[in-house]
């Protein structure tokens, strides 16, 4: 799993002191150091992660098999059922629900994050600017991301009641919060307005560090601002951005709170996966709860291993260490030389 | 198997975040299967000493009072009062996972009264001596509410029913003598009353229909009140009967003929309300809690003085609300029974439904705190709410009560709103009721 790229960077401090080359061994003492240092770590990491993944697999296998006496007393007994949890995934009426909200799930995070990005794109290039109240500008942008998710959800419902805000601006009578592609609606533009500052902020971290003198290269090559934009900005920020994209897309594929709030559980129109998971469960029905939620973890685990294996992804940021990153630098500069010189 | 149970807690609340990776997972784990015992847990109620009482917040601190009262009188006998979180789906999951996992934590369950089949039916709760209630000298719905097939499973707490909230200005603007007990009588009030010219752009009625637990009291009162029934005696659904058709077209006939604003459909008690107190409906289906913001005279409400109650209307006659509220029950698996019963005798007695009311606007259960002359000064609805509650019935009483409302909730949003007309959406929920049923 994942979890041994979150404690790759653990060994850092000591290749930053003394750089080594990739062949030098090291010494057992170190390897033995390195494991009793880690092992708390990775205590904790299987004890939340390793062991309940494992038993949610586990229960997924088993059913409550409950039915009625004369008296009318449950008889309960859990049946072990292999994958006949997963099986009821495609068919039937918990197919057609599972369909659904993997169909939800999978267009909101689409849909959303895309949006996000775009947004965020312009909010960081307008906060990377010098001009008067900048800072004024980046604490404000802050504020939907601080707002926690259910209380923006209250917020967005009220504004998108039926004699709301929205309404009274748009002049309309649209009915945001009853099922519909209105509530889908209503739901992305909640979501886009609280994240893309996220994404926002990321990347003005990642504009910020762009050194002044490419752009002032680009500006005495006669490069416009669209040109700088697509050949130093973007290509620069793109590590960061991705980083950020995948934040936003794996907290995108577990939505919960903000259409649960905002639109309320059991509408179809924006059950997500989590939500599903979580309505099984309060039904009692924890076998196939755990099928939905190893499926959605499944679903994340698969996103996040492509985005880091095909667009390479740096999550941990090991490759923005030492003399790497200013092999990479250098190679930008001179691809964009390079770009300047076919001109 | 015990240690699985316990596991099973922690599990179900964790929410595993693989962060560095961010690689996240929503994990249900658990189970709790042990097969129940069959002998009957009617056996006794033995045992004295400290006990827990679980209940949902009183803000009132009417309940904090019966408390002390028992404290002080019952010092080896102490009564701790554990606060439930506000959303009663928490609720139900904590009371459920404790008894799952059979803690001895939980002594006294305050439980809502959709909930006792289920608690009973999985033996989460003990059936009561007859005695535990005096039964007569309350309103007979809200001690079948308690009942589970003929036996007594709670003591009811409080209760609630529904109120025909109605403008008694514009009643009378139109010549109206008496408020409309028939849902034809207030079609035909309607249309005088929407005639005036100070009622223009006003909707005739409007209830509860988001989709919501809202929605499942508004379709079981609708089809009460055409003499039919959600589910029978034994739990069967009963909803392909043609007075369940006569009931939900009332409100599907509602929307259609545009008697109910159409936004209607995401309305919940809150928003009806706003739409009856800004002068938008001229009746409305509601709560008693209603009352005391609809009459404000703060300037809040524009309808104060303006309003008047009576009994939700029927097809023939007065119509049949449903019964919320609360009800008292001991736990199995508490060591000290016999104290739980008697607690719940002395907290349930008329004589502190009585003290209560002095600080608590809920309502008792007991029929003739309604008429004593001092309360309905201060809570002028007791008298009609009395009426409601007398002809009350309770929510489907089944077992599986969570996947039966979602069922019913599917289906009636979707007779409402169109999507389906009456007839497939009654089939259909027939079918996915007996399918919960036979389960």
């Amino acid at each position: 799993m994942t979890v041994t790229t979150a404690t790759a960077p653990a060994p850092r401090p000591a290749q930053e002191l003394k750089p080594r080359g990739a062949g030098t061994p090291r010494t057992p003492g170190e390897g033995r150091m390195a494991a009793m240092l880690l092992s708390p770590t990775l205590l904790v990491l299987a004890l939340v992660i390793v062991y309940p993944l494992i038993s949610a697999i586990h229960q997924s296998l088993f059913r409550a098999e409950s039915g009625l006496d004369a008296d009318g007393f449950v008889t309960e007994g859990e049946a072990f059922v292999g994958l006949a949890n997963y099986a009821d995934l495609f068919v039937g009426e918990s197919g057609r629900r599972f369909l659904n909200a993997f169909g939800n799930t999978t267009f909101f995070t689409v849909t959303t994050v895309l949006l996000e990005t775009v947004l965020g794109l312009c909010l960081a290039l307008a906060m990377n600017r010098a001009f008067k109240g900048r800072s004024l500008l980046r604490a404000s942008i802050l504020v939907p991301w601080a707002v926690p998710t259910a209380v923006s959800g209250l917020l967005w419902r009220w504004i998108f009641q039926s004699d709301g805000i929205a309404n009274t601006l748009l002049g309309s009578e649209i009915l945001w919060t009853a099922e519909g592609t209105a509530s889908k609606l209503a739901v992305i533009i909640a979501e886009v307005w609280k994240t893309a500052p996220f994404i926002g902020l990321l990347v003005l971290a990642g504009m910020q560090i762009i050194p002044e003198e490419v752009y002032e290269a680009a500006k005495i090559d006669g490069a416009g601002w669209w040109r700088q934009l697509g050949s130093i900005t973007l290509p620069l920020v793109k590590p960061t951005l991705l980083v950020a994209v995948l934040f936003r897309m794996l907290d995108a594929l577990r939505m919960f709170d903000l259409p649960f709030v905002l639109i309320g559980p059991g509408k179809e129109s924006v059950e997500t996966l989590s939500m599903l998971a979580w309505d099984e469960s309060n039904q009692l029905r924890y076998g196939s709860a755990s099928a939905f939620a190893v499926v959605l973890f499944l679903y994340v685990a698969v996103v996040a291993i492509v985005f880091v294996k095909v667009l390479g992804t740096d999550v941990t940021g090991a490759k923005q260490l030492g003399l790497k990153k200013h092999r990479s630098k250098a190679n930008k500069a001179t691809r964009s030389q390079k770009a300047e010189a076919t001109r | 198997m015990r240690q699985r149970s316990r596991n099973w807690q922690t599990l179900l609340t964790t929410t595993a975040l693989v962060t560095a990776a961010a690689v996240s997972l929503t994990a249900c784990g658990g189970s709790a299967s042990e097969p129940k015992a069959t002998a009957n847990a009617a056996a006794a109620f033995e045992g004295k000493g400290p006990i827990n009482y679980v209940s949902n917040r009183d803000a009132s601190g009417a309940a904090n009072k019966s408390i002390e009262e028992w404290n002080a009188a019952h010092p080896e006998e102490k009564v701790t009062f554990i606060e439930l979180p506000d959303s009663a789906d928490q609720q139900r999951q904590q009371l459920i996972q404790n008894a799952q996992i059979k803690s001895d934590t939980f002594s006294v369950l305050n439980l809502d009264v959709v909930w006792t089949s289920e608690f009973a039916a999985n033996k989460w709760i003990m059936p009561l001596p007859e005695d535990a209630v005096p039964a007569d000298q309350m309103i007979p719905a809200t001690v079948n509410a308690a009942t589970y097939r003929d036996t007594l499973f709670g003591a009811p707490y409080y209760t609630d029913g529904a109120l025909f909230y109605f403008r008694s200005d514009l009643l009378k603007a139109a010549g109206i003598a008496a408020p409309p007990k028939t849902w034809d009588e207030m079609k035909a009030a309607c249309v005088k009353i929407l005639a005036l010219p100070e009622a223009a752009g006003m909707s005739c009625y409007t209830g509860q229909f988001d989709k919501n637990e809202a929605l499942t009291v508004n379709f079981s009162e609708a089809v009460a009140s055409a003499g039919g029934s959600v589910v029978d005696a034994e739990g069967k659904p009963t909803v392909n009967t043609a007075e369940a058709k006569k009931g939900l077209n009332l409100l599907v006939d509602g929307f259609k003929d545009g008697m109910f604003p159409s936004d209607a459909i995401t309305y919940l008690e809150e928003q009806g309300r706003r739409a009856f107190q800004d002068g938008k409906v001229v009746f409305l289906r509601n709560w008693p809690f209603l009352y005391a913001s609809l009459s404000a005279t703060d300037g809040s409400s524009k309808v104060a003085g303006k309003f008047d109650i009576t009994s939700i209307p029927g097809t023939d006659g007065p119509g049949v609300s449903t019964l919320g509220g609360r009800n008292l029950a001991v736990s199995p698996f508490t060591a000290n029974k016999g104290t739980a019963l008697e607690f719940i005798k002395f907290f349930t007695s008329e004589e502190q439904a009585q003290k209560r009311l002095a600080l608590s606007s809920r309502a008792p259960a007991y029929a003739s705190l309604y008429e004593d002359p001092a309360v309905v000064a201060k809570r002028p609805f007791f008298p009609t709410l009395l009426e409601s509650l007398n002809n009350a019935k309770p929510r489907p009483k089944v077992v599986q009560y969570g996947a039966t409302t979602k069922a019913i909730q599917e289906e009636a949003y979707a007779a409402i709103t169109g999507e389906k007309d009456t007839d497939t959406a009654l089939t259909d929920m027939q079918a996915k009721l007996e399918e919960i049923s036979a389960k």
